[in-house]
């Protein structure tokens, strides 16, 4: 094992991509609680079809993907808050419309331009795809979410706990939403690269649902689900390349055996309190 | 000595008008029930007390030093708290959070929130996590959470809701103790009885009119007369005179 890891580690894309993957994979998690709690869990999966269409509109055109991509998925994370939030609309039908028609522009985009190979790396993600720009994005968007979390920690619990009873007590609830939505909108742009459109909403949701399984306190939650999420990665990984198995669904697989262990031990440790 | 005064209000939301005209005071140390209809507007009125919803005409004015974000609230539990992992010493201390803005909480703070988890009886609890509490015992974490974030005046919504009989009876008492405490309370309810057992002011909302005074009156009144399922005995008015004379003293 130890000369397969030293044997992975000596391909300059290799590291690159373990970098990218490992911030994104924090990054997910951590947003990924909050997100989870606030029945937020399909805006990630949302977000994603529309980087994808984004991306694929932008090779289209030739021009630069991240440019492109990130402000259009910013956009868009601000208009699905704002759906889910006016009752009027039903959110679930909103982020399904939004999702599938990027899906379907971005597929459209990709067959007039005629670049078929990227398709596939889009959809399902490749660890060949991160650029040393990439790795430097993800570390400052990294430090970013960390140092948010640290800082706004006791206000993102409440807002996420009781949005009303926090508005009530004059905390700028909204302000907290937009952070909340900006920081997803980034990581899922960077992270849909390695992990692939169809497969980062993974990485959102995966660990703080296991996490949820056995830990009873907010705090701890966010910080196994931050663990539980960088040792999926790279046990995903190890396995994507002893495997050779694409990176992105290996990383899923990790993370949804990982919660069926955690929902397994629920199941247990219930029964045993129960009897 | 007058805590909140509504002057001449109107409220409503998306261009619709629920409650006109709105004239009432309340004093320090008062316990007000606001009942009434389905849509008669007890919610609406509730949202612009807190400040999340502006009115649309009229003024509302807090005195004594209160501040709009200096109001304990304990809204109705939504469905997001019911498999929320939080332990109870988190969701009270989230209370706090009005308070002067440090990064994390102080010690005062964490004094209160204990103080305020005793006066509500759940602090041997504050380890356990939300999720498991029973249904009294949830309310209680969120009525001490609201204590923290307040010094003069909770407003509670539909507080028993669900609960059963004991736990309910238990809630009562828990609030009574924190009026006479000199918590002033609002609270919005269906249960009228007990409505007029505890507080000393009704509130009744409804369409195009409202009446506003001791509950006493209240059950001699049209209105309440309506109101009530059951018509006021007098033995009962007898009680409730006696009760209210002898909080006085």
């Amino acid at each position: 094992m130890i000369q397969t890891l030293v044997e992975m580690f000596s391909y300059n894309f290799i590291i690159r991509a373990f970098i990218v993957g490992i911030l994104v994979s924090l990054c997910a998690s951590l947003l990924g609680v909050t997100l989870v709690l606030k029945r937020y869990s399909m805006i990630g999966d949302g977000l994603s079809h529309v980087g994808f269409g984004a991306l694929a509109v932008a090779a289209a055109l030739n021009l630069a993907p991240l440019e492109v991509a990130v402000p259009v998925v910013i956009i868009a994370a601000f208009l699905l808050l704002r759906l889910s939030e006016n009752s009027k609309i039903n959110g679930d039908a909103a982020i399904a419309i939004i999702s599938s028609t990027s899906l379907a522009v971005g597929v459209a985009a990709v067959s007039i331009s005629g670049v078929n190979t990227d398709l596939n790396s889009y959809l399902f993600g490749s660890i060949l795809a991160t650029t040393t720009a990439d790795a430097v994005m993800c570390g400052i968007l990294a430090v970013a979410v960390i140092v948010v979390f640290v800082i706004f920690y006791n206000k993102i619990f409440a807002v996420t706990f009781d949005e009303s009873f926090s508005k009530a007590t004059g905390l700028r609830t909204g302000v907290y939403n937009t952070v909340i939505a900006l920081l997803t909108a980034m990581t899922i742009v960077i992270g849909m690269r390695i992990m692939g459109t169809l497969l980062i909403s993974a990485l959102i949701i995966f660990p703080a649902l296991s996490s949820m399984r056995l830990c009873k306190h907010f705090k701890t939650v966010i910080i196994c689900s931050g663990i539980l999420s960088i040792c999926c990665f790279f046990v995903g990984m190890y396995a994507s390349y002893s495997l050779d198995t694409p990176a992105g669904a290996s990383v899923v697989i990790a993370n949804a055996a990982v919660f069926l262990i955690f929902a397994a031990v629920e199941a247990v440790k219930t029964r045993i309190i129960k009897s | 000595m007058s805590l909140i005064t509504i002057e001449n209000v109107s409220m409503g939301y998306e261009g619709k008008t629920v409650i006109s005209n709105l004239s009432i005071k309340i004093n320090e140390n008062d316990y007000v029930c606001i009942v009434g209809e389905n849509g008669s507007g007890k919610t609406t009125l509730m949202k612009c007390l807190l400040g999340l919803l502006p009115v649309q005409s009229g003024t509302i004015k807090y005195s004594d030093g209160l501040k709009q974000n200096e109001i304990g609230y304990l809204p109705q539990q939504t469905l997001i708290q019911k498999d929320f992992p939080a332990s109870v010493s988190e969701v009270v201390l989230s209370g706090c959070l009005n308070q002067k803005h440090t990064l994390f909480y102080s010690k005062e703070q964490k004094k209160l929130a204990a103080k305020n988890m005793e006066r509500t009886g759940i602090y041997p609890l504050r380890k356990k996590c939300f999720r498991e509490l029973s249904g009294g015992q949830r309310q209680r974490a969120m009525l001490a959470r609201a204590l923290c974030a307040t010094r003069k005046l909770i407003i509670l919504d539909e507080p028993v809701t669900g609960l059963d009989p004991k736990a309910m009876q238990d809630m009562y008492e828990l609030i009574k103790r924190l009026n006479i405490s000199g918590i002033t309370v609002v609270m919005v309810t269906h249960d009228i009885t007990a409505a007029v057992n505890n507080a000393n002011k009704i509130l009744h909302l409804s369409r195009n009119s409202y009446f506003f005074g001791i509950a006493h009156q209240y059950l001699h009144s049209e209105v309440g007369k309506k109101f009530m399922i059951t018509d006021c005995p007098c033995d009962e008015c007898q009680h409730i005179h006696h009760l209210s004379g002898g909080e006085q003293q």
